[in-house]
């Protein structure tokens, strides 16, 4: 059976499950494509073809034995490099972290998605410890943008966003603080969940900002997403901020109606600031979901200085002995934001969390009048490598401070996003897909949806 | 000449142990004088005293 690069993880899955093709097979696809084209995409950090062989003859072993495979059988996948994956070290990417010794044990997600047949094929390209929004890496150089070489993928799941939008893998995780996971989805074009806060485990993953991560899924069709999450659903004791709640399947709900949906679109911040291309692409998705209502949700600029702040001082009390010991080690710009950080006083800190908890009661509010909200994933389609400053209706803005600017508001309290790729010309550009606490389920139909319209699907890569 | 938060990033780098190069000092300043002005944005908000803050958050 012909492997095609953007066979889906669900097409793989079902074929490699049916006898039709062995798990092998994709395995050895993923990992020529990966040589292949890596050199140009830079999306990868570690290639793990030893053990992603291994594991893909084992899966052949089980099927020819007749023993049940799981519902990602064969599916190649890859990981940020701050997942903990058995035998490297990790670099989170830093090169501090490289000394560290290489991790004894899966993070908890990839054990998951293994648990369910896939196969984990190396480790992902990243900004350094997360702290970035433009896919860069001083120690590693740049991960790159499938559809333009010369443009960023965004951050900082960079390698994630470029390894699925070349389609070199079909499925990747990533994680997302203030937008790392939804900002390179939209410069790459793909689709991506940031999940509620504590919703997926983050055991035995290197940290950022404790109190805003989240880990999650990209991939190029809402079913493969939908699939990767469901099976890394669950508690775990080993993260102290993952839920108690039981396994909640989005992936058999994606089909259902979504014509009692109320849909609204998210006014005031999230429509500042943007160019033409975030404007056209929010517009399609309404106008697509017969959306019309916009709704102002109050005080999202300070909702976004309030994660600012929060960021830059938990990361830098996670790393100050770091800065302490090995200052000259970090990326500068990476340095400099952290030691600025640990400057900050405390009592500013404490105002923010308690804002914090002010704008969840205020998007509570909204929650109850709406099941969804749309805003851009960014404010523009992927700029250029190492682009300084962007050009808005004549005003000069810096590109790093401004990337995030609608990805920040809605993580800050948690709440679940779908990141849907709009293909628009010559770039694409992503849009939140947003909904209320624990409603990943009604984010994903929605898009679902959005992708059966024709209205969202992740292009071919152009660049490659 | 000196900036207004050359003495505080001098104080602050001494009570932490931290030490800022000065090669580093016009990054780092820019970087706190972003810092501080959000933060005045989120300081100039009124709650209520019986705010309680968020540190972890639950959904």
């Amino acid at each position: 059976m012909t492997i095609k690069p953007e066979m889906t993880a669900s097409d793989i899955a079902s074929a490699v499950a049916g006898g039709r093709m062995s798990a092998i097979d994709p395995t050895e696809a993923a990992l020529a494509r990966i040589k292949r084209h890596d050199t140009t995409l830079n999306s990868f950090t570690d290639v793990t073809a030893e053990r992603a062989r291994a594991r893909a003859l084992a899966i052949d072993a089980d099927i020819a034995a007749g023993k049940k495979v799981g519902p990602l059988a064969g599916v190649p996948f890859a990981v940020k490099s701050l997942f903990d994956v058995a035998g490297l070290s990790t670099r989170a990417g830093s090169k501090i972290n490289r000394d560290l010794a290489p991790a004894k044990r899966d993070a908890t997600l990839i054990e998951r998605m293994e648990a369910a047949g896939a196969v984990l094929v190396g480790a992902l390209n990243m900004g350094e410890y997360a702290y970035d929004f433009t896919g860069e890496n001083v120690h590693d150089g740049p991960s790159r943008n499938p559809h333009d070489t010369t443009r960023m993928t965004g951050g900082s799941s960079g390698g994630s966003g470029s390894a699925v939008g070349g389609a070199l893998v079909p499925l990747a995780l990533g994680s997302d603080t203030n937008g790392s996971i939804r900002v390179p989805a939209s410069f790459c074009g793909i689709f991506g969940l940031k999940p509620t806060y504590g919703r997926l485990s983050r055991a035995r993953s290197f940290p950022f900002v404790a109190s805003l991560d989240h880990l999650g899924p990209f991939a190029r069709s809402v079913t493969d997403l939908a699939l990767a999450y469901d099976v890394m659903q669950g508690p775990d004791a080993d993260d102290g901020a993952c839920t108690t709640r039981g396994v909640e399947p989005a992936a058999p709900l994606l089909g259902e109606s979504i014509a009692g949906l109320r849909v609204a679109i998210a006014g005031g911040h999230f429509q500042k600031n943007v160019f033409p291309e975030a404007v056209e692409a929010v517009s399609r998705v309404a106008k697509a979901l017969g959306a019309t209502r916009v709704i102002d949700v109050p005080e999202a600029s300070r909702a976004r200085a309030a994660a600012y702040v929060i960021t830059t001082t938990e990361g830098a009390s996670l790393h100050l002995d770091r800065l302490r010991r090995r200052p000259n080690d970090f990326d500068p710009a990476v340095r400099d934001r952290l030691i600025a950080g640990a400057m900050v006083p405390a009592p500013l800190v404490d105002r923010a969390q308690k804002f914090r908890r002010w704008y969840r009661a205020q998007l509570a509010e909204i929650f109850r009048s709406v099941d969804v909200l749309l805003a851009p994933a960014t404010p523009c389609t992927a700029p250029k490598l190492g682009q300084v400053n962007f050009n808005l209706d004549g005003v000069e803005l810096p590109v790093r401070a401004n990337i995030g600017i609608h990805t920040q508001p809605i993580s800050f309290i948690g709440l679940p996003v779908v990141a849907v790729p709009v293909p628009l010309e010559p770039l694409p550009i992503g849009v939140q897909i947003i909904a209320a606490p624990w409603r990943e389920d009604v984010a994903l139909r929605v898009a679902y949806a959005l992708e059966q319209m024709g209205v969202a699907s992740a292009p071919s890569p152009k660049g490659i | 000449m000196a900036e207004p938060l050359d003495d505080y990033i001098d104080a602050v780098s001494k009570a932490l142990a931290l030490p800022v190069e000065e090669a580093w000092r016009p990054a780092v300043r820019a970087n706190l004088e972003v810092s501080l002005r959000l933060a005045r944005l989120v300081d100039e908000f009124a709650l209520p005293d019986e705010t309680e803050p968020a540190p972890v958050f639950t959904a």
